[in-house]
């Protein structure tokens, strides 16, 4: 097998991964996708509020996420594989800031390296315990514009397909070019523009497949169930604990009791 | 159940695709639609189905093709593409099924009680909570037929149903169609499938009908076919070169 090949399955079984992760039978996957769509917002948006020097009173926020692994039964460190990718990118967020502000710089950089840590897994988790659908009927539920969520739904559907056909590609390149490492430069135009003409006739087809079933803009979810006490005992309890945390700085309460 | 009067269809370009086809389909009826690469088959189907605009009048139960009538003429006919990937494009095979009968304003009970009858009749429940991406091909390609198969259409159109089919799929295929209850058209290379499935055959060329009669006729007619750019059926190979 080539090497492209390689890298396009190994892509293909890590969203399938995430597939397995998504339809697992915890407490947590039985919460209604809108609650944890709403935790997760709650959460995010609690954490960024903090102040960028308020290192001890983010802390506190690391429970939820450890917590909700646990009862989920994925591991953290899952969630840190998965995200390899991108969290190098936030923890360059703030990376300059010891150079312009001395030791208060140090503390904000790490402020700000906690924030989207912290943030990444609330998200992480939300799309390890929801299918996909249930997350894109959640969205709709609070209005977010029917073609973002259509454009999220039809990606995640067609990401598979697209990688399939990078790798035909690759393949069908490597085997008229045995001595080549990757792709040529000069052949990248070529490339992606005949990505780009197979993209577009499937989107096309796509189109017309939708358009003989009556699609009229809106998906209609069919697999949803009704909020129940459970969910609203969650949401209500997890939000209550985001506002506590953010109001009182719990980790010094907590060490003044020590003191 | 379908009549074509004189359809032509060009491209922008100019240049001809369908050239004045005539001919009526009777309910019930199951046509094969045979002809070489580039012979007409998939555009007569999208002009069919409203996709493509044509000149000439088309018909389906007495209703012309025409962007007045376009909707109800989508609920009577399900197409099945050649492509499954194209036609299942929810998550699950079950969210897939469901999107018709949910688009064409079915209670969910309703839609759910009609995904469970054409899983039973086809033998797909298994596949009910599948993701779409990750089935095989064939299960891929049974289960586009029962996505379709939940609108209850009255006629369906089938591209190249057996492509890329392992023998067992191809026979499964085939036998899904021997079953159902509906007309169908069906364009495909694939002879001996049409041979196994199709009471009457279109043979085109170049836009144009050039045969239309029963299957057996034109499937056996070794000039015809190869006048065409087309081959005897394999199965019937052997036995003409027997005889």
């Amino acid at each position: 097998m080539s090497k492209g090949t390689n890298k396009a399955s190994n892509a293909l079984n890590e969203l399938r991964d995430m597939d397995e992760l998504a339809n697992g039978n915890s407490l947590v996957h039985e919460l209604h996708p809108l609650v944890k769509l709403l935790v997760t917002i709650a959460y995010i948006y609690c954490v960024v509020s903090f102040s960028k020097y308020n290192l001890t009173g983010l802390f506190i926020m690391l429970i939820y996420p450890v917590l909700v692994f646990e009862f989920a039964g994925i591991k953290i460190s899952t969630c840190f594989y998965k995200l390899r990718l991108v969290l190098p990118l936030v923890l360059m967020v703030g990376i300059f800031n010891p150079i312009f502000e001395g030791k208060a710089g140090l503390i904000s950089m790490i402020t700000l390296m906690m924030k989207g840590t912290f943030s990444l897994m609330a998200s992480f988790i939300m799309v390890a315990t929801t299918p996909i659908d249930g997350l894109c009927a959640a969205l709709r539920k609070i209005h977010v514009p029917s073609i973002l969520v259509t454009l999220l739904l039809l990606t995640y559907r067609y990401i598979s397909v697209l990688v399939r056909e990078v790798a035909i590609m690759t393949d069908a390149y490597k085997l008229r070019a045995p001595k080549q490492k990757g792709i040529a430069m000069k052949a990248w135009g070529s490339f992606l523009g005949q990505l780009l003409l197979r993209s577009m006739d499937k989107a096309s087809e796509l189109y017309n497949s939708m358009q003989l079933r009556a699609f009229k803009g809106e998906f209609y979810y069919a697999s949803q169930r009704k909020l129940n006490a459970r969910d609203l005992v969650f949401l209500v309890g997890c939000i209550a604990c985001f506002v506590c945390a953010r109001v009182f700085n719990i980790t010094e309460l907590l060490g003044g009791l020590f003191v | 159940m379908i009549e074509f009067k004189n359809v032509n269809f060009s491209y922008e370009n100019g240049i001809q695709v369908l050239k004045d086809l005539n001919f009526e389909i009777a309910e019930g009826e199951t046509i094969g639609l045979i002809g070489c690469n580039g012979a007409g088959k998939s555009t007569l189907m999208k002009v069919l189905l409203g996709l493509l605009p044509h000149e000439g009048t088309i018909k389906v139960s007495d209703l012309e093709v025409n962007k007045k009538n376009l909707e109800e003429i989508r609920r009577k006919i399900g197409f099945v593409l050649q492509d499954s990937d194209n036609q299942m494009f929810m998550p699950t095979v079950y969210e897939d099924m469901m999107f018709g009968p949910l688009n064409y304003g079915h209670t969910k009970e309703e839609a759910e009680a009609r995904v469970d009858e054409v899983l039973e009749e086809l033998g797909l429940t298994y596949l009910k909570h599948k993701y779409n991406h990750k089935i095989s091909g064939g299960e891929k390609r049974m289960a586009a037929i029962a996505t379709i198969l939940t609108m209850r259409p009255k006629v369906i159109l089938m591209d190249e149903p057996s492509t890329a089919l392992d023998p067992e799929n191809r026979r499964r295929v085939i036998n899904a169609i021997n079953g159902l209850k509906v007309t169908k058209v069906i364009a495909s290379h694939d002879l001996d499938m049409i041979l196994d499935t199709c009471e009457r055959v279109i043979l085109m060329h170049d836009g144009a009908i050039v045969a239309d009669g029963p299957a057996n006729e034109i499937l056996n007619d070794k000039e015809l076919l190869e006048a065409n750019h087309m081959e005897l059926p394999f199965k019937l190979q052997g036995l003409q070169d027997y005889v």
